[in-house]
């Protein structure tokens, strides 16, 4: 490991660790009785049974999706707060086929559900980028529209097209419209039943690898970095920074979108709900990004971590915690996450005093 | 005893030692200048004797009376003031409200500007400064907002005034005044400290020169009988040659034609009419004092900015309205004024920097995946042929290598592209003196291989040193069309301020 490799994981860790110290003094504070047994269960409920890491695996699979949309952006110079809106558009269009296009043969049906997912979370992310490329409105602004935007439309289209009026929710998604497992429900599983997790995960994981070959290896990851580190340099080298930012928010709304579709098609009968709250996977996304360090292999990891705080930390429920004193745990520690940069710096001047005898000669060299 | 002694100063970084046992004697009365390389450490110094830093070791005294200075205010207290590179003045405050900031006198909490006043205009009139008390800072020209930087220092009684590159911003002629300012105070018994690596000014003004090598103190001597070979040997630590070694320049067919070039306004100053060609084998150089078009003339050059109406021909192509890649690849090279902000991605690896142009080439990527061998043994042969020094080969990240070895990179890229025309902005600025003698070897050999050269720079010395031809810019237009050989420096500075015109018909 390298010495910034190494810098970002110590500074990730000691993030972590400071976010769960505070938390539990939160869980002292509301009920010092059960804070112990009830820290304990969020710190090691995820790995209890195999059936609860298959529900951590299937939680992480949409929010890794929606991390990779805003660490990409990032590696564009954008921020792309609109992943809730992309998600949710690409989780109606998923849905939508899947109960509608019931003439097409499941597998078929599938692939073409998250293929469309994708497409449609990529004409929406689309919007911020020709915004900004062509009229310089800042993309945060508009992302922050377009996803109320998506919001209030997804609903009127659920009214209008997939109701199911006992529910006020969408129409449930029949059986054979959700992602084939592969196995995965005979390994994660306890005595009781399987996990819901699916191909999903693996799909996630395949995303993340393929956006990560993308960034380093292609030249195309090479305009979008150069766009990203300096706008102005990347304009003396002649690089279309117009067309760059609309292809990467393009992108940035494929993966949020296929987030969407993968959420729904899980199998645990979800169905799209009518809210007035913007789809939180798309905020948590930014959390996933940035512990991960907007590195697309680290938000993997971070999209699990994070998911193993929400099972750990739905499982407090048994001892009595409100859920809103779980949440308030749990934001404290991905909340921490936004420190991580400050940590890296912190912790890298205290590995300079270390080897400070070592840089110094390099350092006379230069 | 000394007005100010600082004695065995040393100040460390991590990892470098930035100011090693210096002492440094300033007699009252004296012109003193501190000679030195980027990073030998002059600022450094500075900002010791400023209370900026906190040296490890080593006393500052005033005549002779141990004193300690924890920040400005102390300094101020003592009586030293400095005239920064980059002047510290409220641009919509008048010069006098710009003098008294910080020192003003109020009664009741109301500003009492009178007596102020008074002392404002008769401090300019004894050294003829012949300056608008109640203009606006940003309607005066530099030179007189340097001006104001003296006077500030002089109505606060400061009897220690340093002056740090004074020079780099003024005409000949206003370097000429600063100079004759300078001699007056000195001769009032104030100290001056002037800081500056240009040995023609420190011959013509300074009593004694001190030089700093790598945080060393390597000397100080009394100018009268030092030449200016062994200053320069005592600042880099060898022999330089200060002149040029070069040929005549074989003039070949016109490689760029600019014709009628406008550009009304924009971000900068608006471009009037220009018209010139640059030839092949030739170095033409754009000379102006900073912030007269220059900027935005090489911006229409490269494409950086569009300009209204003109033609820009390369070997009678129509270029004005192409993309920046087409103009590249129609073999412009350029090394641009800001290499941080445009010549280089920081935060890619010297490697990556080497083929900012080029990485869509066959020679780099294979089916749009990069091709990192070859980038790799590019950036090797680039780094062999052009001496480029770092600490990781061609994987150090380009934000931690120095000044000089970014801009050898730039150099080294551009120049390998075999351009027909080299535009280089300003390609000297901050480099030490082994650095500038590099490039200047490098635009001549290019100039010698046939190719044209379009220099711009705000340095004189280098412009009658290396340019072959040269065209001055004052507010947007081309006033001067002359010969480096038959132009004095007066004269230029003349043109450079605008006092005097040609006609300059391409």
């Amino acid at each position: 490991m390298n010495r910034s490799s190494m810098l970002s994981f110590l500074s990730s860790v000691l993030v972590i660790v400071a976010g769960l110290a505070i938390g539990f003094i939160i869980l002292l504070i509301s009920n010092a009785n059960q804070a112990i047994p009830a820290f304990t269960t969020i710190l090691t409920f995820g790995i209890t049974s195999m059936r609860n890491l298959g529900d951590v695996l299937l939680f992480a699979t949409p929010i890794i999706l929606t991390g990779l949309s805003v660490a990409f952006a990032f590696k564009t110079g954008l921020f792309n707060i609109g992943a809730s809106g992309q998600f949710t558009i690409g989780a109606f269009v998923a849905v939508f086929i899947s109960l509608e296009f019931t003439f097409l043969p499941p597998p078929i049906r599938i692939i073409s559900a998250i293929l469309a997912a994708a497409t449609a979370g990529a004409l929406w992310g689309a919007i911020p980028g020709l915004l900004k490329a062509y009229r310089n409105v800042h993309e945060v602004i508009s992302c922050i529209m377009t996803n109320y935007i998506a919001m209030l439309f997804v609903n009127y289209m659920i009214i209008t097209f997939i109701f199911d009026p006992g529910n006020a929710t969408s129409r449930r998604l029949p059986a054979d419209s959700n992602l084939p497992t592969m196995g995965l429900d005979y390994i994660f599983r306890d005595a009781l039943r399987p996990s819901f997790v699916n191909v999903g995960i693996i799909l996630a994981i395949l995303t993340a690898v393929l956006i990560y070959i993308i960034l380093e290896k292609t030249t195309f990851g090479y305009e979008l970095k150069a766009c990203g580190f300096n706008k102005d340099a990347a304009k003396y080298a002649g690089i279309n920074e117009n067309r760059n930012i609309i292809t990467s928010m393009m992108i940035c709304g494929a993966l949020a979108g296929i987030g969407g579709a993968l959420n729904f098609m899980n199998g645990t009968g979800l169905a799209m709900g009518i809210v007035d709250v913007l789809a939180s996977e798309g905020f948590m996304g930014i959390s996933v990004a940035f512990l991960g360090l907007n590195h697309p292999i680290g938000v993997i990891f971070s999209g699990i971590l994070v998911a193993y705080l929400y099972i750990g930390g739905a499982r407090m429920q048994v001892f009595g915690f409100s859920i809103e004193i779980i949440e308030i745990v749990i934001s404290i520690i991905i909340y921490f996450c936004a420190f991580v940069f400050l940590v890296k710096t912190f912790v890298g001047k205290g590995l300079v005093k270390i080897t400070k005898k070592t840089t110094q000669k390099e350092e006379i060299v230069e | 005893m000394y007005t100010i002694e600082m004695r065995n100063v040393t100040k460390i970084f991590p990892g470098i030692i930035a100011n090693d046992n210096i002492t440094l004697q300033l007699e009252r009365g004296e012109i003193h200048a501190l000679l030195g390389e980027n990073g030998a450490g002059k600022s450094t110094l500075m900002s010791v004797l400023f209370g900026l830093y906190k040296p490890e070791t080593g006393e500052i005294y005033k005549n002779g009376e141990l004193v300690t200075i924890t920040g400005p205010n102390d300094a101020n207290t003592l009586g030293i003031g400095m005239v920064h590179q980059h002047f510290k003045l409220v641009h919509n405050f008048t010069v006098l409200e710009n003098i008294v900031l910080g020192v003003e006198s109020t009664k009741n909490g109301i500003l009492q500007m009178q007596d102020a006043r008074a002392r404002v205009k008769a401090l300019s009139e004894k050294y003829a400064f012949d300056i608008d008390i109640d203009a606006e800072i940003r309607h005066i020209s530099v030179g007189m907002q340097q001006r104001v930087e003296i006077l500030k220092m002089l109505y606060r009684n400061n009897e220690i005034l340093i002056f740090d590159e004074p020079t780099a911003v003024l005409t000949p002629q206003e370097i000429e005044a600063l100079m004759n300012t300078m001699r007056n105070m000195a001769a009032e018994g104030k100290s001056i400290l002037f800081i500056t690596h240009k040995l023609d000014e420190i011959k013509q003004v300074a009593d004694r020169c001190s030089v700093l090598r790598k945080g060393k103190m390597i000397g100080t001597v009394k100018v009268s009988e030092t030449s200016k070979e062994e200053l320069s040997e005592m600042m880099v630590g060898r022999k330089v040659a200060l002149s040029l070694d070069k040929n005549e320049a074989k003039k070949g067919a016109a490689i760029l034609q600019v014709k009628n070039l406008q550009k009304s306004s924009g971000d900068g100053k608006p471009l009037k009419n220009i018209s010139f060609d640059v030839f092949a084998g030739e170095i033409l150089c754009i000379a102006g004092i900073e912030g007269n078009g220059q900027t935005d003339l090489v911006y229409a050059l490269t494409g950086l900015s569009e300009v209204d109406s003109g033609q820009i021909l390369m070997e009678g192509t129509e270029l004005s309205k192409m993309k920046i890649r087409k103009r590249t690849e129609m073999g412009i090279s350029h090394i641009p004024e800001d290499r941080h902000r445009h010549g280089l991605v920081l935060d890619y690896s010297l490697a990556y920097n080497t083929i900012l142009q080029t990485y869509y080439t066959k020679e780099f990527q294979h089916r749009s995946f990069l091709r990192k061998d070859a980038i790799m043994a590019y950036a090797r042969r680039l780094i062999d042929r052009f001496d480029i020094r770092s600490g990781q080969g061609e994987e150090t990240p380009a934000r931690s290598m120095s000044g000089g070895n970014q801009q050898k990179t730039i150099l080294a890229r551009e120049i390998d592209r075999n351009p027909k025309l080299l535009i280089a902005v300003q390609p000297t600025r901050g480099l030490d003196v082994g650095a500038i003698e590099y490039i200047h070897k490098q635009l001549l050999e290019q100039r010698d291989a046939g190719r044209a050269v379009l220099l711009v720079s705000l340095e004189l010395e280098e412009v009658m040193n290396v340019s072959d031809r040269i065209l001055v810019m004052y507010e947007g237009e081309i006033v001067a069309d002359v010969d480096p050989k038959k132009v004095t420096f007066n004269e230029l500075g003349l043109y450079m301020s605008g006092a005097k015109k040609d006609k300059v018909v391409a």
